[in-house]
């Protein structure tokens, strides 16, 4: 009926965020059962010990601490500024990258290894077919 | 194994030339370091030409039909803010291999206006600003960061960095800038990322270089007066990182680098003179001093605090002016830091001549990653 308009739930902003039909979206990394490393995305073989198709999904923590930032006063045409452009590093593993809200977008607030936490939001830009995604965002969290 | 050293190079004063094309800069490059080495097109054996912006378009071939086309075997390299280091450095391996005595090097770049880089691309909606930013200033600003994390370097110690090479520039005609900016200017310049202001970002520029390259045999036959030897040459990529899937890591790639460039020269840090690194913002400067095993771990800030690396320091950085304001003509620049470094060892530096250099090291990085660093030593 409708399968050429947009989609009837949102997208993922990026393949690594999981959308359960029944549950709360989450992010979800790929361990190597060999060394332990964790990616984002899929390799034919771990980047750090070359080991082949020994991958297995684990779910990412929502909570984690503030690695670095910066603070972005100038970007492309049409992207609002200032942001908080933030690396995080998850609880129990892995390290995402994302905009940093709920925060004065100051280096007088941000503060580095700051706890944070993950909350999903519907994105405020949709694709040229009307799709609306589903993305991730990091704020302060009490400790 | 021969030895090979540098006869001949030059380079045009960056700038912009949006009505020049790509091989007339590179030409104009070639010619110049032609002359220098008293040599003509008709002695190359190989070019080795560097450019990211038309890699698909073989410019080398095109500067030839500029200079001379004489059917010699060209490779044309493209290995990000690398291309020209890299282009250097096959035209070195060519001569150590003893396939040719004579090879030209140029690196040649023209660049537009602004920022550079970006997030993600992939499918769906563009990721910039929306999962952080990927531009070459943010990707800079978070490198600074994580110094800043370990070892509390401040926003003024970065900013020094653009002090320092903007005061150097004022010493280089051929950098795009001859312009002081005081502390308090630089810092208060326009935001880019912080802490990355405007004036601690590099120029986008237009810009050219080249070099002649000679075995042992060629060179002696020729006269070693002006020449200058190259002691090392070793290109990296980028070794597994725990967080470089969302963070280019420029430290690891540049120390194995250094590390294996010391081991190939029989130098160590202290041995050297002068050093043209990769100041594509001021924040990186900080962290290659490091890097570069310049000073310890942690120490970064307190050498640009006390000045080791201004001209007249125990170790000058970038008396050129650096990225930051001779400018970054992307794949030309790794064959500037060469003309640079040859410039001072060869005492033809004029105003900034560091006094008495034997040896010096050019660093370039491009994101993605690839480092080159060149050990130069005065050959007579």
């Amino acid at each position: 009926m409708a399968e050429e308009a947009a989609a009837s739930k949102p997208l993922p902003v990026v393949p690594y965020l999981k959308i359960p039909d029944d549950g709360e979206p989450y992010l979800e990394g790929l361990k190597c059962n060999a060394c332990g490393a964790i990616y984002l995305t899929e390799r034919r073989a771990c980047s750090k010990c070359g080991t082949v198709d020994d991958l297995t999904p684990i779910r990412l923590s929502d909570k984690g601490e503030l690695y670095v930032f910066s603070i972005i006063h100038r970007s492309f045409p049409g992207i609002e500024v200032p942001y908080v452009s933030a690396v995080v590093d998850l609880e129990g593993g892995g390290t995402v990258k994302g905009n940093l809200i709920n925060i004065d977008p100051t280096p007088e607030a941000v503060k580095l290894g700051m706890p944070i936490e993950l909350t999903y939001k519907i994105a405020p830009r949709k694709d040229k077919e009307g799709n609306e995604y589903l993305t991730y965002y990091f704020q302060p969290r009490s400790q | 194994m021969s030895d090979v050293y540098i006869l001949g190079t030059d380079m045009i004063k960056f700038g912009r030339f949006p009505d020049r094309t790509i091989p007339d800069l590179g030409a104009e490059a070639a010619l110049l370091a032609l002359k220098d080495a008293g040599l003509t097109i008709q002695d190359m054996e190989a070019f080795y030409c560097g450019n990211l912006g038309q890699a698909n378009a073989m410019v080398g071939q095109r500067i030839l039909q500029e200079i001379g086309q004489t059917g010699v075997p060209v490779v044309n390299t493209a290995n990000a803010c690398a291309t020209g280091a890299t282009a250097f450095r096959e035209g070195w391996m060519a001569i150590k291999a003893g396939v040719y005595d004579l090879v030209l090097v140029v690196g040649v770049e023209q660049m537009g206006r602004g920022l550079l880089g970006g997030a993600g691309g992939g499918k769906g909606i563009p990721k910039e600003g929306l999962l952080g930013s990927g531009t070459m200033p943010s990707v800079f600003a978070e490198a600074g960061m994580e110094h800043a994390r370990k070892y509390g370097t401040t926003f003024e110690q970065f900013a020094k960095v653009s002090v320092k090479n903007h005061h150097h520039s004022t010493m280089n005609p051929k950098a795009r800038y001859q312009i002081e900016t005081p502390l308090e200017e630089v810092m208060n310049a326009e935001m880019i990322s912080y802490p990355n202001t405007k004036l601690m970002c590099s120029v986008n520029v237009d810009g050219s270089a080249a070099a002649v390259l000679a075995s042992e045999k060629k060179a002696k036959e020729l006269g070693l007066g002006r020449a200058v030897k190259v002691r090392a040459s070793a290109l990296t990529s980028d070794p597994w990182q725990e967080r470089d899937l969302v963070m280019p890591d420029v430290n690891t790639c540049t120390r194995k680098a250094a590390q294996t460039a010391y081991e190939m020269a029989g130098v160590g840090p202290e041995d050297i003179d002068l050093v043209e690194l990769h100041d594509c913002f001021a924040t990186a400067e900080i962290l290659h001093y490091e890097n570069l095993g310049l000073c310890g771990d942690g120490e970064a800030g307190k050498m640009i605090d006390e000045g080791h690396t201004a001209l007249g320091g125990k170790t000058p950085v970038n008396v050129s002016g650096g990225l930051l304001s001779k400018g970054h003509p992307l794949g030309a620049t790794g064959v500037a830091n060469i003309y640079e470094v040859t410039t001072h060892l060869r005492g033809e530096a004029d105003k900034r001549q560091v006094e008495g250099a034997r040896i010096g090291m050019t660093h370039v990085i491009g994101l993605g990653s690839a480092c080159a660093i060149h050990v130069l030593e005065k050959a007579s």
